[in-house]
């Protein structure tokens, strides 16, 4: 028995310690976001986050995670009130399959909870690992940066000031 | 004693002082070779530019002489050394900041004797100590390749060494204890192609620069040749007959590795090991037999039991139970069960298994651990540092990948991680103080050199050796 917080909720987990967080959020939490893509860790297509990290789930056993903070594509916002990361994604329209997105959402969440302002060559660097086979890449480089503008303009509280900073 | 009986003895004393100090400067000073215009491009054979670039490959320059993000052979790169930062110099041809205005003569010198142009001894973090030993006429085909190469202008960084280290002199002292100067001498007793491997291992190559032990004052041990060393942060396994490989090296499986980067039973180059081998693609796979002839037989013939042991390892790692497919690249895996509760084992089962056991081939599949030399290795320094921060994918070009898992496993699941893999796939004893190892590399204390996780991005690739490898 295992006890995961995920999205600020808490879950008794029945499988056993060393099941990979990815099956446990699919198939227990019916948390649909991630994706089972390699079961390497080599695509990204499961990445989400673990205390402000991008991890790959598909090969992270859930009793490293007692303890610590689990966020899925879920927890960055609803289909109603999407988050910046979705909304830009939207606004972009950077998904074609989609099957790669809540992996790359995920990750880039990790930078720019970090640092907004990244800048395009820490994006495309932090964002080597997670793999697109449709090919939008340039579409989900222009998401991101936008999410970071977003995000940028959400902290410092007026659009004027975020303008400021930009010019 | 008395007073003029004293005087004499110290004057005495004073002139041989004066004497001996005098006689270190004479022996110190090197003179000036004046500047000269850089060489005509056009008047530079190709032919020889040709050869000066595959030397230049087995002999690292670039790793050293290339900053993270800056241009090949600009310089810039610091070096940590047990005594402070050297910054490596500007080997273009820029008349300013490089070495436009180095004489044929002078580059010689540099590379014979460790001395600048102006007659400054170099420090011995430029491995001079090996490139004593490079012919005239391979020397005349690297300076013919370095003053081709476009030259950029950027001023070395001063280094930040301690008093007195930070006198050049002072390297005239290194010398006179730990250099002797000479070309290579062949050995008639031995074959061309063990002579040819000898000269390209301890001349350019510098393996010895890793893989030998060095004494305090930072001089290889040349009596431990190939006993094992460090480099930025990683353990350099022992060449001679303490090789810790599991599956004893042969000349076939080292010249694989050496030309490729990878060996299928020993698996990938990493840390500092993994810009050599990305050089050696580009070095005629005729050099990596002979360095692999010389070096094998430097490790010696495996003894029998050595050998049986290996053996078994190897049927046990890769056999595969009857009707158990291999699986092709691509094809999906789920994770085995953990063999036991120990949390080192949950550990393994869900983060490693699934490449590690998956029988699908090195480069494309994890090399099974009985068969890696790290999990035998005298410390388990480079397995903390593969586990951490994985193999990332080099920038542009296909390589073996990994996953770092510094996000997910604290100090103490990396320690339990390792102690099952030490405990299950070896039969060496226990590594102490696992954990605070994992904790200072994670803090930086170990200067894990990051960079050249990833296969050098500045080396010259030969695509046509990628295209038949992988």
């Amino acid at each position: 028995m295992v006890a995961l917080t995920v999205n600020g909720q808490s879950h008794q987990i029945e499988a056993d310690p060393d099941t990979p967080l990815l099956y446990v959020l699919r198939d227990e939490l019916h948390l649909h976001g991630a994706k089972y893509g390699c079961g390497l860790g080599q695509c990204g297509s499961c990445t989400v986050m673990v205390d402000g990290q991008a991890v790959f789930s598909c090969v992270t056993p859930v009793l490293l995670l007692e303890g610590r903070e689990i966020t899925t594509v879920e927890g960055l916002g609803t289909i109603e009130s999407p988050g910046p990361m979705q909304q830009a994604f939207i606004e972009e329209q950077a998904a074609q399959c989609g099957y790669c997105i809540p992996g790359m959402m995920m990750r880039a969440q990790a930078l720019l909870q970090r640092n907004p302002g990244a800048s395009d060559e820490e994006i495309v660097a932090h964002m080597e690992p997670n793999l697109c086979r449709c090919g939008t890449h340039m579409r989900i480089l222009a998401a991101i940066k936008r999410a970071g503008g977003l995000m940028q303009m959400a902290a410092g509280g007026s659009t004027t000031d975020t303008a400021k900073r930009a010019g | 004693m008395n007073g003029s009986k004293l005087l004499r003895v110290l004057g005495a004393l004073v002139v041989l002082v004066l004497l001996g100090i005098g006689g270190f400067i004479a022996y110190a000073w090197e003179r000036e070779i004046p500047a000269a215009e850089p060489p005509a491009v056009s008047s530079i054979d190709p032919e020889l530019v040709q050869r000066g670039a595959t030397l230049a490959a087995v002999g690292n320059c670039n790793v050293c002489h290339t900053k993270e993000g800056g241009e090949v052979f600009a310089g810039g790169l610091a070096l940590p050394t047990p005594f402070g930062t050297i910054y490596s110099t500007n080997i273009t041809p820029d008349p300013e900041t490089g070495i436009g205005r180095w004489s044929e003569e002078a580059f010689q010198r540099s590379m014979r004797s460790g001395v600048d142009r102006e007659g400054r001894h170099l420090y011995p973090a430029f491995p001079f100590d090996h490139f004593t030993k490079v012919t005239d006429e391979d020397n005349r085909a690297l300076y013919a390749y370095l003053m081709t190469r476009k030259p950029v202008k950027a001023e070395a960084q001063a280094n930040d060494l301690p008093f007195p280290l930070n006198i050049r002199l002072a390297v005239a002292g290194w010398k006179l204890l730990f250099f002797r100067e000479g070309v290579y001498q062949p050995d008639t007793a031995q074959s061309d192609e063990w002579n040819r491997g000898h000269y390209l291992a301890d001349g350019l190559g510098h393996c010895g620069a890793c893989h030998t032990p060095r004494n305090s004052l930072g001089a290889e041990k040349k009596d431990q040749l190939f006993a094992g060393g460090e480099a930025e942060g990683w353990t350099a396994y022992a060449l001679n007959q303490n090789s810790p490989a599991p599956l004893p090296w042969d000349v076939d499986a080292l010249t694989h590795y050496l030309a490729n980067g990878w060996e299928e039973h020993h698996g990938v180059a990493r840390g500092p090991m993994a810009p050599v081998t990305a050089n050696m693609m580009s070095v005629p796979e005729s050099d990596a037999r002979a360095i692999a002839t010389y070096v094998t037989s430097v490790m010696g013939e495996p003894t029998p039991e050595r050998q049986a042991r290996a053996d078994k390892v190897r049927d046990q790692a890769t056999r595969h139970p009857p009707g158990i497919q291999v699986q092709a690249a691509g094809g999906q895996t789920v994770p085995v069960a953990a063999t036991s509760q120990d949390r080192g084992a949950l550990i393994y089962a869900a983060a490693c298994s699934s490449c590690h056991d998956a029988g699908r081939p090195v480069p494309y599949g994890g090399l099974p651990l009985a068969l890696s030399t790290a999990t035998y290795g005298p410390t388990p320094l480079n397995p903390i540092n593969v586990i951490l921060y994985g193999l990332p994918a080099p920038e542009g070009e296909r390589g073996p990948i990994m996953p770092g898992f510094a996000g997910v496993l604290d100090d103490a699941q990396t320690a339990d991680l390792l102690a099952y893999i030490r405990a299950t796939f070896s039969d060496k004893p226990a590594w102490d103080d696992v954990q605070d190892l994992v904790r200072q590399v994670r803090s930086g204390k170990e200067h894990t050199d990051l960079q050249s996780l990833s296969s050098g991005g500045s080396a010259p690739a030969n695509p046509t050796r990628r295209e038949t490898s992988w």
